[in-house]
């Protein structure tokens, strides 16, 4: 190199503790002016504040990279200036010296340096340089094995223990050494430390035969999902038994018509049109609880709960209350497939109003099922089973199946909800005479 | 009608003045403590002050240019605020000890203390630990009002050390702002401070707004009065002339060196600049307010009196700028020749005596730095 560079590019800094990015407001210079030490060039506005940028160094404005009205991330050049403009011009080849290196964007803080372009890569266990990893945000790291190793060094071996429990230890008399930590990174909890001195007990066996699974992906969605519907909306649960066999039998002779021969029929047809018919009796059921205000939705997106290889997943029919009931039937066959495949897209998922959970494909009769977030009322439908039942003045066997409703009690009172389900109810023990009456 | 900001404002019965915004010179005025203040000074001493309220507020402006360009972290600017500082800071005898929030940099540069020091704090280079005891300065604090307590327990401890009560006698200055003025710290420290005769002055700079909050929102009385309500006298002083700072606080100071107790002093002044770099003040005050107190600025007035005075001319106005920049240009390249500490450092300092806990982590750390290419670890 031949000393230090005389055109030295200025990088946006960081102006308020932790900013990522600022709008360049005004330029106070323009290309070819002779600036002074601390001479405002431009005006920048970021979240916190428009500041006046004053030049770091004396010269010559060589070149302006930004324009007024641009959004400029923090560490990106935005004017570079020549700091001995009576010396010949420089030659082309001059380098640039983009002297701050890039900072990650963070909150509070100045925050790590970031990216590709300045991390030094780590070595690998054979020296070699290790791949740079495919994406910047990849996967979280995969949880350590809870199994520790014995530490490498004998002669002092590392033992993670926050303060409080090295002092019951000492005072337990337990030498933290000998224990093996069930705390996070292996670390040794109380509870560790109280164990180990009960002598009546016997040690716990490590970890060993214990399964555990990373919480992640679905099953974290899943248990955020319910966490949050659980703990917010008010859960009540109605049931109701149901004679079925006339819908049975409606699918039966579904079966047999010509334009449906090749689509699928079953019972949870009959059910989602049943929901979609009492919801246009019942609108209130198909709404969302916004804080301040109910909205209550002009369509109905029917969500399918769906046990898949991922675990459960809830696509919907997208305006399910405009189609045909052969349209609704090739529409839930096409839902069930693509959940099974794992391909449900997150849109299938998303802006679901009403959702029918099908247990009894599990051989189960009922459940209390927990709302999706955001929904008002859900739909567990159960097996449907050859049971004794009183029909016209005798016990005859009869198909018959268990509903379970659960609604959020913000929206739907026992009334509302209890009326909703009987019309469900009352369309699947007699589905022709609800269509006539009600559609 | 008055106002309800300050609460009378400059003027209130008792406000001390001895220079007004115009040059003129007061001769004596009586404070609202009953006490007569006036000053005596020659002329090498109102240079010596102009030239301390230039500099300060050059060097003050170059580390506002340095955090804009990058090179410092937050910069909490006294402009506007010189005579207030520059007056209490040279009333200050060597013996004295000071305990400054984080915007005293005028007392810091009247105690003979390198403008430098603070400056590895706002970079992030270091903790910005100094011996309080060598400089007779206590660390900036950055926890609101918190000084005030530490400066009263330490006003108390060199009571029971035998070192108040004659002429030679030693003080204890506390600084805090009108924000601070709410806190429960400064109130405690009050009291503590009235109940034990503790030889410490306290003094507010009321600068009419903590952060976004106006004054109004932080009292309704004007703060010196607060003083009468824990025991001891209490002062407003015009905190922009740079002779009445200095006459009402070494009052105090002499008041407290002689075992007579504290003195709240409120220096009534205005931050021209935002709260630090980080705020925006143009989202929390007009535009006009800012220019009447323009109308006021503490440097102007002092270089008006010694130009109608005649105790100086234009070449010594000169020269002090020269100086001015001269310094801070110099403080811009040692700030910009601040290295990044060794990221092994962090370790240090944590136990006297070491510690194998610490010392297997810093050699994990070590580890992890050297797992990196090029690694000089």
């Amino acid at each position: 190199m031949s000393g230090v560079s005389r055109i030295k590019e200025f990088p946006l800094p960081d102006l308020g503790e932790g900013l990522t990015e600022g709008e360049i407001l005004k330029w106070l210079v323009k290309v070819g002016d002779t600036i002074e030490l601390n001479q405002p060039i431009v005006e920048v506005e970021t979240a916190k504040a428009a500041v006046e940028i004053p030049a770091k160094w004396a010269g010559k404005v060589q070149a302006i990279f930004h324009e007024e009205g641009t959004t400029v991330e923090v560490g990106v050049p935005i004017i570079a200036i020549d700091t001995d403009p009576s010396a010949p011009p420089p030659s082309t080849d001059a380098e640039a010296p983009a002297e701050a290196p890039a900072r990650t964007p963070v909150l509070v803080g100045y925050g790590p340096r970031s990216g590709a372009a300045t991390r030094r890569p780590r070595k690998s266990a054979n020296g070699t340089p290790t791949a740079a990893p495919a994406t910047e945000r990849s996967e979280p790291p995969v949880a350590p094995s809870p199994v520790v190793e014995a530490p490498a060094a004998p002669e002092r071996p590392l033992v993670l223990a926050k303060p409080p429990v090295r002092k019951l230890a000492r005072d337990l008399g337990v030498d933290l050494a000998t224990l093996t930590g069930t705390g996070p990174q292996g670390s040794i909890t109380r509870e560790d430390v109280e164990q180990a001195s009960t002598p009546a007990r016997p040690a716990p066996v490590t970890v060993g035969g214990e399964q555990r699974v990373p919480v992640k992906g679905v099953r974290k969605l899943t248990a955020d999902n319910m966490v949050a519907s659980a703990f917010t909306a008010p859960h009540v649960t109605e049931f109701l038994t149901v004679d079925v066999t006339r819908a049975v039998k409606a699918l039966d002779r579904l079966r047999t018509l010509p334009d449906w021969r090749d689509v699928r029929v079953s019972p949870l047809l009959l059910v989602a049109k049943a929901v979609l018919v009492a919801i246009r009796r019942h609108p209130m059921v198909n709404s969302t609880w916004a804080g301040d205000e109910i909205i209550v939705k002009p369509y109905v997106n029917l969500g399918i709960a769906a046990a898949t290889e991922r675990g459960l997943v809830v696509p919907n029919i997208k305006d399910a209350g405009q189609l045909s009931l052969r349209e609704l039937a090739e529409a839930l066959t096409g839902l069930v497939q693509t959940a099974k495949a794992g391909k449900t897209s997150p849109a299938d998922m998303s802006g679901g109003t009403f959702t029918i959970t099908n247990v009894g494909v599990f051989g189960v009769d009922t459940g209390t099922p927990i709302l999706p977030p955001g929904e008002a009322a859900i739909l567990a439908f159960g097996a449907i089973r050859e049971m004794p039942w009183v029909h016209k003045g005798k016990i005859k066997v009869r198909q018959v199946t268990t509903l379970g409703l659960s609604f959020d009690h913000r929206i739907i009172d026992g009334e509302l909800g209890s009326k909703f389900l009987r019309d469900v109810g009352t369309f699947l023990s007699d589905p022709e005479a609800a269509l006539l009456a009600w559609t | 009608m008055t106002k309800g900001r300050g609460a009378g404002g400059e003027s209130a019965p008792g406000f001390v003045q001895l220079l007004t915004p115009d040059g003129e010179r007061i001769d004596k005025v009586t404070g609202a403590d009953g006490v007569e203040y006036t000053v005596d000074f020659t002329d090498d001493e109102y240079r010596g002050l102009y030239r301390d309220l230039v500099v300060v507020r050059k060097l003050d402006a170059e580390a506002t240019a340095l955090q804009r360009q990058g090179e410092l972290g937050i910069w909490a600017s006294l402009l506007g605020q010189e005579a207030a500082q520059v007056g209490s800071g040279r009333a200050l005898r060597p013996q004295d000890m000071a305990f400054p929030t984080y915007r005293e940099h005028g007392v810091l540069y009247c105690r003979g203390i390198d403008p430098i020091m603070p400056l590895s704090l706002f970079r992030g280079v270091d903790h910005g630990a100094w011996d309080p005891v060598e400089f007779r300065f206590n660390m900036y604090t950055i926890v609101i009002g918190a000084q005030t307590l530490h400066a009263t327990g330490y006003a108390m401890g060199i009571t029971k050390d035998g070192k108040v009560g004659n002429d030679d006698g030693e003080a204890v200055i506390a600084y805090f702002g009108d924000g601070a003025s709410s806190q429960g710290d400064v109130n405690e420290a009050f009291i503590w401070a009235s109940v034990f005769n503790a030889p410490i002055v306290f003094f507010c700079q009321n600068n009419q707004y903590a952060i976004s909050e106006p004054i109004e929102k932080q009292t309704r009385v004007p703060l010196y009065q607060r003083a009468s309500g824990f025991g001891f006298p209490g002062v407003r002083v015009d905190g922009n002339d740079v002779l009445a700072s200095y006459a009402v606080t070494r009052a105090a100071l002499d008041h407290a060196r002689h075992g007579q107790g504290p003195t709240l002093i409120e220096a009534y002044t205005y931050r021209m600049g935002a709260h630090t770099t980080t705020d925006d003040p143009t989202r929390y005050r007009m535009a006009g307010e800012v220019e009447s107190w323009q109308a006021k600025d503490p440097i102007a007035r002092v270089r008006a009196f010694i130009t109608k005075q005649q105790i100086a001319g234009d070449d010594f106005f000169t020269e002090v700028d020269e100086l001015a920049r001269r310094e801070s240009l110099a403080l811009r390249e040692r700030v910009l020749a601040m290295e990044d500490p060794d990221p092994l450092t962090i370790f240090e300092h944590v136990y006297p005596h070491g510690s194998p806990l610490v010392d297997s982590q810093r050699q994990g750390f070590a580890e992890y730095m050297d797992s990196f290419e090029g690694s000089a670890h």
